[in-house]
């Protein structure tokens, strides 16, 4: 027998495509994303229908790349996965059915992966997991705590009661008049500033592990609006720090709260606000004297990438997670349910 | 020569294989059913059927659009990284060549279309031989009735939205419109076969949807841009 297992992996639920190589579950052996971020610029967000036309055209030419960067053939893969949801609808259709292509052109199995199990799992490329653990999942679309009690069982222990996080730095963004995307402009611009301002922090019920920003978002506007009335200058810079420091308060101090009372292990970063200077600081402040290891991926799997899809799918396709030639597209896919398949199987 | 011919243009999904020249298997429906969920079901069922392996391919045949935006793609995605990953070529060919395919045998000129909304199509003119003899468009039906009346010559119009449109089209081309029986207003993917073996093969990495429209928002930021 062979002791090298390949798996293929693509991604295309947003704004890249992706695809990547992975050996025996955590080596990455390609990686290769093509962004599309310069198309969507002038729109000041992600437009679906055109994110949808560039896979179309990328996807073969990002396929043909990974297995170049890894030196193998279609045929030395184990199996072949792909992000199914959540996402766009029509993004994630491309990379569905390229993947069932791929599959059935070579006969080998197909694995359908979330993609927010897929953005837990990047930490698992430098770090071997160790249950239970705790995932503090912040992206675009998401805010959420998830305890996981062994690999692919999640259970989602707090979640956004409004806006995800990164939506909360889109529209603070869009209001200081940074370019899209606005997430690593508020940080860059927290940097330089001092968080004078003292904006709300949700912290909801005493026992609660949820997330709300709704409050905050309207706080910005309204000192914004106040400043303007008034006639005096506030330093966006200032806001920018003030914002930060507000969301970061409470994704940290929730998080370890949650850390401590369910006695995890590990406490994984996860999604695109993963890649956040201010909350990988305050994070690493929070945790530098407890037991509790923290996990932040490297920035370049912070963001959308198959890599992760790739570490998240081995997991599943050695628990049996298998889907049919009838596998569609799931914008609204549930991480829970999605867990669970292993079992069922 | 094998070929696999895919369709999800439209409503219609077409599957056919084409085995050493010979029709060995087509299977066509139009129903308002997700593309995505059955196109591969039925791949494999007609690879089966007609005891074809992947491997003994030579060529995947797609329908280009114009059509559903996703449709396209769903086939376009699947036909790509076919090609790609069994090596063989892909052709693209329009949607409306396909569907003008039907009237092979009417001594006239073809006009395919498809709706596009709001009282337009998707559409273009084809002799018998499948020449084409006014490119193909998205415009407003009214506009293109008014051109293809002009050549005052008798034109099949050949459309799964006929229905839609019939009256508009007698009322302008009065005893020229002619209309086909409901057994050839759907495009057949054996068609796309055969008009794929006369067509020389797509660039594989390049080949997209003709989508014959830009996204919306793309138009009214161009409009903004304009003003
Ligand atoms: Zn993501």
């Amino acid at each position: 027998m062979n002791n090298e297992h390949y798996l293929l992996a693509i991604e295309t639920s947003c704004d890249e495509t992706a695809v990547a190589i992975i050996k025996n579950e955590t080596e990455l052996v390609a990686n290769v994303v093509a962004s599309q971020i310069e198309s969507h610029k002038r729109f000041g967000g992600v437009v679906p229908e055109i994110a949808s036309r560039h896979h179309i055209e990328q996807i073969t030419i990002t396929l043909e790349e990974a297995l170049h960067q890894a030196d193998l053939t279609l045929d030395d893969m184990e199996a072949i996965c792909v992000t199914e949801g959540p996402g766009l609808v029509g993004a994630l259709l491309v990379g569905v059915n390229a993947a069932k292509g791929l599959a059935f052109s070579k006969q080998k199995p197909l694995v359908g992966v979330h993609h927010i199990a897929g953005h837990i799992y990047a930490s698992r490329l430098d770090n071997e997991f160790r249950f239970p653990l705790l995932s503090l999942v912040v992206s675009g679309g998401h805010t959420e705590l998830v305890l996981m009690r062994g690999h692919n069982d999640f259970e989602v222990i707090g979640e956004t009661r409004d806006d995800a996080a990164g939506e909360a730095y889109d529209k603070v963004a869009r209001l200081l008049k940074l370019p899209y995307p606005g997430g690593p402009e508020i940080d860059k611009l927290a940097r330089e500033g001092e968080a004078t301002i003292d904006f709300p922090r949700a912290w909801l019920e005493e026992d609660s592990f949820d997330f709300s920003f709704s409050g905050l978002k309207s706080a910005v506007i309204n000192r914004l609006h106040n400043a303007s009335q008034k006639g005096e200058t506030l330093k966006p810079e200032d806001v920018a720090a003030s914002f930060q420091e507000s969301v970061v308060d409470v994704l940290s101090t929730k998080a370890k709260k949650a850390a401590e009372t369910y006695g995890v292990h590990q406490l994984v970063v996860a999604g695109g606000v993963a890649a956040n200077s201010g909350l990988r600081q305050a994070l690493e402040e929070t945790f530098e004297n407890t037991d509790i290891e923290l996990l932040i991926p490297p920035l370049k799997y912070c963001t959308d990438n198959a890599a992760m899809i790739a570490a998240a799918g081995a997991v599943a396709y050695r628990q049996g997670h298998r889907a049919s030639w009838d596998l569609n597209a799931h914008p609204g896919l549930d991480l829970e349910k999605y867990g669970k398949r292993g079992a069922v199987l | 020569m094998n070929i696999l011919a895919i369709d999800t243009s439209n409503y219609v999904l077409g599957v056919a294989v084409i085995k050493n020249h010979e029709v060995a298997g087509e299977w066509v429906t139009n129903v308002k059913k997700n593309h995505s969920v059955r196109l591969m079901p039925a791949i494999d069922q007609m690879m089966k059927e007609t005891e074809t392996s992947p491997e003994e391919l030579d060529l995947i045949a797609v329908a280009q659009g114009p059509g559903s935006f996703t449709g396209v793609r769903i086939g376009m995605a699947t036909a790509k990284s076919m090609a790609y990953a069994l090596d063989i070529p892909v052709t693209g060919i329009s949607s409306l060549e396909v569907l003008a395919r039907q009237g092979t045998f009417f001594e006239g000129l073809i006009c395919p279309f498809f709706d596009a909304r709001r009282g337009r199509v998707y559409t273009g003119l084809y002799d018998g031989k499948m020449n084409v003899v006014m490119e193909e468009e998205n415009i407003d039906m009214d506009t293109w009735l008014e051109k293809v009346e002009a050549m005052k010559q008798p034109i099949l119009f050949i459309s799964q939205d006929l229905a839609l449109f019939r009256e508009r089209i007698e009322a302008k081309m009065g005893d020229n419109a002619v209309f086909p029986t409901a057994a050839h207003q759907y495009a057949r993917p054996s068609y796309l076969a055969l008009a794929a073996m006369k067509t020389p093969a797509s660039a594989m990495h390049t080949l997209s949807p003709n989508y014959l429209r830009l996204p919306e928002a793309e138009q009214k930021w161009l409009n903004r841009q304009e003003k």
